[in-house]
């Protein structure tokens, strides 16, 4: 095994038994548990609409379905920010400062073999919760309501992408906070893209070009929230008229379609950050 | 064959602050070299430029031939840091198996068996660091440093945690390891456990040697003191090999002889002297 497997190994182990691991999966399972329950109820509801004339011009079924999984798709992103920022946010000073570090780096594996491997392995445990959790919502979704979204794969991939991209900020954070200053300093990050994406969603509303260009630049910015709202949008990008209109001011962020831009800008930008990290920490006194 | 470390004009600046003012320091293979020096003297910083977690602002410093912090010198290493800890939910065994992969070291199970014993682990292979007391993680500490057979074994404060009979295990471990070829360099507080088993000893004071030499050279003679029955006679500059010619004088001249001393420099003494109001 290669001193990237060796270490990757490591802290693939360290993040299952880590406490936080096992919180976030009994968080899971009661989100999953009363979105099942909430969606489960929120079709019967909305079967309730069939035969109102008010809502013969909008796909009520759409409108419910697009909408409960747009909710699950932020409770996703919220739950992978969270298990992101625990892997991931004492990778160099936290540990270094609990002496966890030392032992590891003297060894002749290289420090940016290290900080890749545990990168790797962080981000893997994220991309596949990330996905999973989406995939079960949808499935939940579908099971409540019939409802499947229009694309599956992509805004699953983007999901997990996007927890990706939480990992890296919070180990290139690690290079130069404590684990404390940093988690908090991530979890701040995540809420300014959120923040970003209401903006949005406001600016849409009052047809606010500077709002929206605000937005718009904030969630390249900070990627993960561009993911998420292009994850958000393809899983109803076949949604047009008042159903599409509705659906694009939708909760938690409007959906907005990024274009062919943003997997290479996503792909450059972790690079760099990586980068950074890894130049930072090879320079790095422990 | 190169020294195992050999420093020269190392010096280490963080900030305003002189660490290490060109220091020059080599530790030859089998030879085992006590650092002391009060709290912030630098001996740590020396340390963690050999081991490659602290870079030199100035100055050179190699292991076995190759430039500490490189691959090379790392593979050549074991190293047991001041402050340190293992993941909890690791068994002892664990431990030294992922320290094994990581140096590359092909030993397997005889490696890490014949480890264990050598720091008195046998009975606690099995057992999870998190139950281990402060003195076994410390022997585990040591063993983890042992592995892969470094060349030179840099050891900060190995005995801190340890009990009189742990740090005398660890005393007969570092004996064994000279018998062995290994090169030392122990980092201590503790003047008598330096002075029990160190070939060599270097003291630091502000970021310089101030003093080195052995054991003995540094615990030099401080005169001869007779008793005899006209009183104490004192010789201040003789050294213990003069003593039997002094008594033989003073017998000579009709002195009665009752007790003679031979009046030594503790380390302890030389030490204090060398770091002056520092270690106070």
């Amino acid at each position: 095994m290669t001193g990237l497997g060796v270490v990757a190994a490591y802290a693939l182990r360290e993040s299952l038994r880590r406490r936080v691991f096992a919180i976030v999966l009994v968080l899971t399972a009661a989100f999953l548990g009363l979105y099942a329950l909430g969606t489960q109820r929120a079709f019967e509801e909305v079967a309730q609409f069939d035969s109102d004339p008010v809502f013969e011009a909008v796909d009520e079924r759409t409108i419910a379905g697009a909408t409960l999984l747009g909710l699950a798709m932020f409770g996703t992103l919220f739950l992978g920010a969270v298990l992101a920022v625990f892997l991931t946010h004492a990778v160099v000073r936290g540990d270094a400062e609990r002496g966890l570090l030392q032992p590891l780096v003297v060894r002749p594996v290289g420090r940016t073999t290290l900080l890749g491997a545990r990168f790797l392995a962080a981000g893997v445990v994220c991309a596949l919760y990330a996905a999973g959790l989406f995939a079960a919502t949808a499935g939940i979704t579908y099971w409540a309501g019939g409802w499947w979204p229009d694309r599956f794969w992509l805004p699953a991939a983007e999901l997990a992408a996007a927890v990706v991209v939480i990992c890296m900020l919070s180990l290139l954070g690690s290079v130069f906070l404590s684990a404390t200053a940093n988690g908090i300093a991530i979890f701040m990050l995540v809420g300014a893209g959120i923040v970003g994406g209401l903006l949005g969603q406001i600016g849409d509303a009052l047809d606010s070009e500077t709002l929206v260009g605000v937005a718009r630049n904030a969630s390249w910015a900070l990627p993960f929230e561009a993911l998420y709202q292009d994850a958000l949008h393809s899983i109803s990008s076949k949604s047009f008229g008042l159903t599409g209109e509705i659906l694009q001011l939708g909760p938690f962020g409007g959906a907005q379609r990024a274009g062919g831009t943003l997997a290479p800008w996503v792909a450059g930008y972790v690079a760099l950050a990586g980068g950074i990290a890894a130049l930072a920490f090879a320079r790095k006194d422990l | 064959m190169p020294p195992a470390l050999a420093t020269l004009g190392l010096a280490k600046r963080y900030g305003t602050i002189e660490a290490l003012r060109g220091v020059a320091l080599e530790v030859e293979e089998g030879e085992l070299v006590g650092l002391l020096g009060p709290n912030g003297a630098g001996k740590s910083t020396l340390v963690k430029i050999a081991v490659g977690l602290v870079h030199a602002s100035g100055g050179e410093a190699t292991v076995c031939g190759a430039p500490a912090g490189s691959r090379s010198a790392r593979a050549s290493l074991g190293y047991l840091a001041e402050l340190f800890r293992f993941p909890g939910w690791y068994s002892a065994d664990e431990v030294l198996r992922l320290h094994q992969r990581l140096a590359g070291s092909a030993g397997g199970e005889a490696e890490r068996t014949e480890l264990l014993g050598l720091v008195g682990l046998s009975e606690a292979r099995g057992r999870k660091v998190d139950a281990m007391s402060k003195g076994m993680q410390q022997r585990l500490g040591i063993a983890q440093a042992l592995v892969g057979s470094p060349r030179l074994l840099l050891l900060d404060e190995p005995t801190s945690a340890l009990d009189p009979a742990g740090r005398r295990t660890v005393r007969r471990l570092l004996e064994e390891l000279r018998a062995r070829g290994v090169a030392v360099l122990l980092n201590s507080h503790l003047l008598s456990e330096v002075e029990l088993v160190c070939d060599r000893v270097a003291i630091l004071s502000r970021g310089s040697v101030v003093a080195a030499g052995t054991p003995a050279e540094l615990s030099r003679a401080r005169g001869v003191e007779v008793a005899t029955a006209a009183g104490l006679r004192e010789f201040p500059d003789a050294t213990r090999d003069d003593a039997p010619r002094i008594v033989a004088d003073l017998v000579a001249a009709g002195e009665r002889i009752y007790e003679v001393r031979v009046r030594q420099t503790t380390l302890e003494e030389t030490y204090l002297k060398a770091v002056g109001e520092e270690a106070t």
